[in-house]
């Protein structure tokens, strides 16, 4: 097909590069374009109109804005992987190999069987759904849903992984400029000369604005080529950056913007290495909104054909892409600017059979047929325009046939982005229409600029451009330099407001929810007249175009019916984005493998030679289990880790656990205070198990603490609390005791450190310690500075597995040598490295709590730690934990769990009751906190809050899972399964 | 004695720093540098200063980094420093400061805790921009300051318009490196 | 949000752990308070819509607790302050 409707070049030859042509496809049949175009251009070109099918009634549309404001040419971008839906086709820059397809439409579309739901119109009214798929509730998620799904919506995901990167980043400047027209053009070379650090953002892919759009002079040149001059001035300033293809999305605190970087959305594919979007963070001392101003519509009977378009729009595409909608054309207007698109479009050639002006004593137009105080009431063609029906000023009526039909019902500043800090738009009522607040919010000080303030000319642009930019600077301490602004038109707004035709019914309001203007009349009727209902309850502005072309237009009509004015009527509140974002851009890199960095422990490397298995532990990927190339079924590699352990010895990289170093004279005493035990009296080269408690009472963390010197501990916490601990350490040491000499650093990472556990572990680490570490020189709980083959490491002599065990700990450079050197040392003990899952065992078998008990809602005394909260000095959580509640007598204890029948199979997270009891909420007496299978003992063993357990061991109960449908019976026991006295690790 | 001496490793797994070269940037793992923390005890600040001092050790205002001949240092907190000295002659760089500064300050070794990656090469801001929110165009030379990267806190100093160095959690040494390296591809 | 640091100014919100009530600065003494003093240090929180002196601390950053007294209700922030220094105004000290 030929571009039939591209005007010839020596009338206007618009901002294309008719040099080259551009291949692509929509609905499968080629076309040709130019770089410059975007998709609607083209289409329109060649003689394209219908795009799409509406949300509701599948009513055959085409494009009615040449903007991002746009709610109908919404088409399926590319294919396979990369297709995107609801891409708006007015926006979608043109390149070589370009595919689309046409959305919500079925078989095709210009035969679309769905397009019966517009026969059925009086059905799908305002509330439709919450009228009629009432009942029964059940249908509502298995029929109702599924059926409205399938026929309403637009676009469809192609359920692919989205084969692109997407990136995002930071940017800083003292001024951000949002909109590359006239206004922000003059804001930008004001700012940017003066030496301001700029960043000039705009969402079209030519900075300029309506300049290219119109046919102005500024000065000597015409608007476009004005433009490019300040661009180009604008690039050579190092100051100054310049952002294209760049949507400023959303407003934050404090001066912080969102905006979106379509990188390579011009581009078939994004070159090797380079994201297709980058979002930005754009941190901004002061904003220049200067987003312009977006023309609206007004409603009439079947006034959403193909062909139907705002005037400025039809204006735009001829002037910028040199395309005709249509050869005959008539416009619509209430207003001066409507006339102006009728100029431009006979300057053109093309045939402007009449203006009809809903203005009985507008200046008279000379060379065109200009109806005054006419309307269109009517129009017709079954896929686009054929015939507008016009009732004259003296009620006669007529039919006049045309391919295109430009609207103007005045325009609308863009007030999105200020409203997004709530600030709620005003009304003025000399250009009918809202503005932004005025002045600038105390938060995040902008400044609105040109037609988004309401300054609607050319010359207003200019002026409030350089007059915003002038007071930024001065806000900033910069010294603006004299301005030359170029001179430009002047119009004023000259208009009288229509909103609707009366007696219209099916007249579009929102176009892209479908909501016409006799379900505003119904919310009216049924009493949703305050805004926020009227665009609930008939989903007006709802769409993914948040009502740009719609909303105001619908709060006039509800005005109208309630007989109020539109400020009193009020207005809804613009939230961010300002155009929709694809999640992929809001994710940016952070995806698949990359969503969150890892933490490997030292060992890591030496454990994935082994074949081990790892599991994560926030960050952390620790070493679960490390299995033999015999082992099927990872409870055999468990089995074999613990009892290898308990009958030689066993290694575990225990680097993840936190590690504070805490030093100063008065290191002690914090700690007292921190720790529900005392630690001032720790002999230096010992360490003790500490418990930390919250201020509620409840325990927060434990961990032992060494006291390597008389001012220098350091404290092990969990590898869950280790960032938490150190906070609120952080908060005790500032804002608790701000002068206790304390310091505090973290050392988790600084060392490697291992665990030597079982009764061959000192056997083992005397072949590789320096020192002599026999129980006489180095007792239980002994903790000290050794070496290593001269190396500096430290040595602690703590057990949580209960057997005879050692941490040893080496600068983490040395980690990955000295597993190796332990496992060389260990073969004559056949040592094992034992991972987390053997750990876990090994710590329930010993009755050692830990992260099931340790759950945030449990005390010391149900730990069966009581006696560890002294009294003899304050410490946070002391005075809480007293709390009658918290320290009864029968209250909620530790206990261990064992199945009667050691064959049984114990369930996790079972409850206990007494044997007989019913399963009821009522006769829960407690549950399982951690439940393992215990090598050592050749059964199930589990770890259980239970009330009153201190006093009811020996009792049989019932372990009920109703989940898992078990029902055991079990023994109430010590929680210590293995060597309750202690003799192993003290050997 | 033991008779054996362990083999380190890089903060990247390897037995030499890593090198990679991104257009006009070049990426490099340092293993060279021994880091300690400096924290003044309570009321000991001016013997401390004057110590250091005598010690030739910078210590650098809040924000800032200064380098002398053989020790360098970074700002931290209110209260603390990171000293970097030469791992070569000052591996047990604890001992060093404890030697200067006694009981007037609070020293741990840092060496292990972290990794370091020096970037460098021109308009390396267009890297960071992407990972940090640091306004590294608007910073001077000596600016440190501690930012994340990819969730990871790091700390981020200028050295000169074309080199900086990151200091970031050593466990996460692999996702860091990664994160720098995409970075910088994606902006040549 | 931006918070402007005392000491290293201008500085994201990205970068703090909130954590409330500047009032948890006015813990009482363990050995002499009761427990219902600590009950309502615990728990009592004004719900002011307007100023709100807060804690926030700068754990990627300088590891400063803040003082910060913000506007609820338009996120304004009025002043911040070393939690260390209102502490010790305060009359907290060892």
């Amino acid at each position: 097909m030929s571009q039939t409707h591209r005007i010839d070049a020596k009338l206007s030859a618009g901002q294309v590069d008719r040099s080259r042509t551009l291949r692509f496809h929509f609905d499968g049949v080629a076309y040709a374009g130019h770089p410059g175009d975007t998709l609607a251009s083209a289409l329109l070109a060649n003689g394209v109109r219908l795009m799409g099918r509406s949300f509701k009634y599948h009513r055959p549309r085409g494009p009615i804005s040449a903007g991002s404001e746009e709610p109908n040419a919404l088409v399926e971008l590319r294919s396979g992987a990369r297709q995107e839906p609801n891409t708006r086709a007015t926006v979608a820059e043109l390149f070589d190999g370009l595919t689309a397809q046409s959305q919500n439409r079925w078989p095709s579309l210009r035969f679309d069987a769905l397009s019966i739901n517009d026969r059925l119109n009086s059905f799908f009214t305002a509330g439709f759904y919450y009228k009629t798929f009432m009942w029964p509730a059940s249908f509502w998620e298995k029929v109702y849903e599924p059926i409205i799904r399938r026929a309403a919506g637009l676009g469809t995901l192609n359920r692919q992984e989205d084969p692109d990167s997407y990136d995002k980043g930071f940017l800083h400047c003292d001024v951000l400029i949002i909109g590359a027209g006239p206004a922000g053009l003059a804001a930008a070379l004001t700012a940017g000369r003066s030496g301001a650090r700029v960043i000039l953002a705009d969402e079209d892919f030519r900075m300029g604005g309506r300049l290219n759009a119109e046919t102005f002079v500024l000065g000597e040149a015409s608007g476009a080529d004005w433009a490019k001059a300040a661009v180009a001035e604008l690039a050579s300033l190092p100051n100054v950056r310049l952002m294209a293809r760049t949507t400023v999305v959303g407003t934050f605190d404090h001066g912080i913007y969102g905006a979106v970087e379509r990188v390579s959305d011009h581009l078939l594919e994004p070159l090797p290495g380079k994201p297709r979007q980058t979002f930005w963070r754009i941190y901004s001392k002061r904003a220049i909104l200067a987003g312009g101003a977006t023309e609206r519509p007004i409603a009439f009977e079947n006034n959403d054909r193909p062909g139907i378009m705002l005037a400025g729009a039809l204006r735009a595409y001829a002037n910028r892409w040199g395309v005709a909608v249509g050869r005959r054309v008539a416009i619509f207007t209430n207003n001066d600017d409507g006339l102006r698109s009728a100029v431009d479009l006979a300057a053109k050639g093309v045939d402007v059979v009449a203006i009809i002006d809903s203005r009985a004593d507008a200046t008279l137009l000379p060379g065109i047929r200009h109806l005054r105080g006419a309307v269109v009431t009517d129009t017709a063609g079954r896929l686009g325009l054929s015939q507008v029906t016009v009732r004259h000023a003296d009620g006669r009526s007529e039919t006049i046939g045309v391919e295109a039909l430009g609207v103007s019902g005045g325009w609308n500043p863009v007030v999105n982005l200020t409203s997004h800090h709530r600030a709620k738009p005003v009304w003025r009522e000399d250009i009918a229409a809202f503005v932004p607040a005025g002045g600038e919010s105390g938060l995040a000080p902008t400044y609105v600029a040109g037609a988004a303030g309401g300054d609607l000319s050319t010359h207003g642009a200019l002026v409030t451009g350089n007059e915003m930019a002038r007071r930024a600077l001065e806000d900033l301490g910069f010294a603006a330099r004299p301005s030359d602004l170029p001179r430009a038109e002047d119009a004023p707004v000259v208009l009288q407001p229509l909103w609707h035709v009366k007696g219209a019914k099916r007249a579009w309001i929102d176009q892209q929810n479908d909501v016409t203007v006799k379900d505003i009349k119904l919310a009216h009727q049924e009493n949703f007249t305050a805004v926020e209902h009227l665009k609930r309850y008939t989903t007006l502005g709802m769409a993914t175009d948040q009502g740009k072309t719609s909303n105001v237009l619908g709060l006039a009509v509800m005005a109208e019916l309630t007989g109020k004015t539109i400020p009193q009527t009020g207005t809804t509140i613009y939230r961010p984005p300002y155009t929709p974002v694809a999640l992929g851009a809001l994710g940016g890199r952070a995806r698949g493998r990359d969503f969150k960095p890892f933490r490997l422990t030292p060992s890591h490397k030496w454990a994935a030679e082994q074949g081990a298995t790892f599991v994560e532990v926030g960050y952390w990927m620790r070493t679960q289990w490390v299995p033999r190339a015999s082992e099927t079924e990872w409870r055999q590699s468990v089995d074999r880790e613990v009892l290898a352990t308990r009958r030689s010895v066993g290694i575990c990289d225990v680097t993840t656990l936190g590690k504070i170093d805490i030093q100063g004279t008065d290191a002690g005493v914090f700690l007292d205070r921190v720790y529900a035990n005392t630690f001032s009296t720790l002999a230096v080269g010992k360490c003790r198990y500490g418990l930390m408690l919250r201020e509620d009472g409840m325990v927060f963390d434990d961990g032992t603490t060494a006291r390597m010197a008389p001012n220098e501990y350091v404290m092990t916490t969990t590898t869950a609390n280790a960032v938490a601990v150190f906070r609120h350490l952080e908060f005790c040491r500032q804002c608790l005791w701000p002068d206790l000499d304390v310091q505090l650093i973290s050392t988790t990472e600084a060392w490697a450190q291992f665990s030597v556990a079982g009764p061959n572990a000192r056997n083992l680490l005397q072949k590789v310690v320096d020192q002599d570490i026999s129980d006489a020189a180095f007792p239980y709980m002994a903790a000290g500075s050794i070496t290593v083959g001269g190396l500096r490491a430290r040595l602690f002599r703590i057990s949580f597995s209960g057997e005879l065990a050692y941490e040893i700990a080496v600068p983490t450079r040395y980690g990955d040598a000295m597993i190796r050197k332990l496992m060389e040392a260990g073969a004559e003990f056949d040592a094992v490295v034992y991972g987390t899952e053997a750990l876990g065992v090994m710590r329930v078998e010993k009755g050692h709590v830990a992260g099931n008990e340790l759950n945030g809602t449990s005390t010391a005394l149900n730990m069966g730690l009581g006696k560890m909260v002294s009294r003899k000095k304050d410490s946070i959580g002391m005075v809480l934990s007293q709390r009658e509640g918290m320290s009864r007598d029968d209250g909620l204890r530790l206990v261990g769990v064992k199945p009667v029948d050691p064959a049984d199979a114990l369930k996790a997270g079972s409850h206990l009751l007494k044997t007989g009891a019913a399963a009821t909420v009522q006769n829960d007496d407690g549950w399982l906190t951690s439940l393992v299978w215990s090598p050592h003992l050749g059964h199930y063993i589990a770890l259980a809050y239970l009330k009153n357990g201190a006093n009811r061991l020996g009792e049989t109960m019932r372990a009920v899972n109703l989940l898992a449908g078990t029902d055991v019976a079990v023994e109430i026991v010590s929680p210590h399964f293995i060597d309750p006295e202690g003799e192993r690790l003290r050997g | 004695m033991a008779d054996f001496m362990l083999k380190p490793l890089t903060a990247l797994g390897q037995d030499a720093p890593v090198v990679d070269r991104i257009g006009p940037w070049t990426l490099t793992e340092r293993a060279d540098v021994a880091l300690a923390s400096l924290a003044f005890r309570r009321g000991r600040e001016a013997e401390l200063r004057d110590l250091a001092k005598g010690a030739g050790l910078p210590l650098p205002p809040a924000a800032r980094a200064e380098a002398g001949p053989v020790w360098a240092a970074f700002w931290m907190t209110p209260e603390m420093w990171m000293v970097e000295a030469p791992f070569a002659s000052h591996e047990d760089i604890r001992a060093h400061l404890v030697a200067v500064f006694a009981e007037t300050a609070s020293i741990t070794e840092q060496t292990d805790a972290w990794v370091r990656f020096d970037l460098a090469g021109a308009g390396l801001e267009r890297v960071l921009e992407r990972l940090s929110n640091f306004d590294l165009r608007a910073a001077p030379d000596g600016a440190a300051t501690r930012t994340m990267i990819e969730h990871l806190g790091c700390y981020l100093i200028r050295r000169s318009a074309a080199l900086v160095t990151v200091y970031g959690p050593r466990s996460s040494a692999g996702s860091l490196h990664h994160a720098l390296v995409q970075a910088a591809k994606s902006v040549v | 949000m931006i918070i402007n640091h005392p000491i290293l100014g201008p500085r994201d919100a990205q970068e703090f752990v909130y954590l409330g009530d500047a009032s948890l600065i006015q813990r009482p003494d363990g050995m002499t308070a009761s427990i219902e003093a600590f009950h309502d240090y615990t728990y009592l929180r004004d719900n002011s819509a307007g100023p709100h002196r807060e804690l926030w601390y700068h754990e990627q950053g300088d590891r400063s607790w803040l003082v910060v007294t913000r506007n609820t209700l338009t996120h304004e922030i009025l002043k911040v302050e070393l939690a260390r220094d209102v502490a010790r105004a305060e009359g907290r000290s060892r």
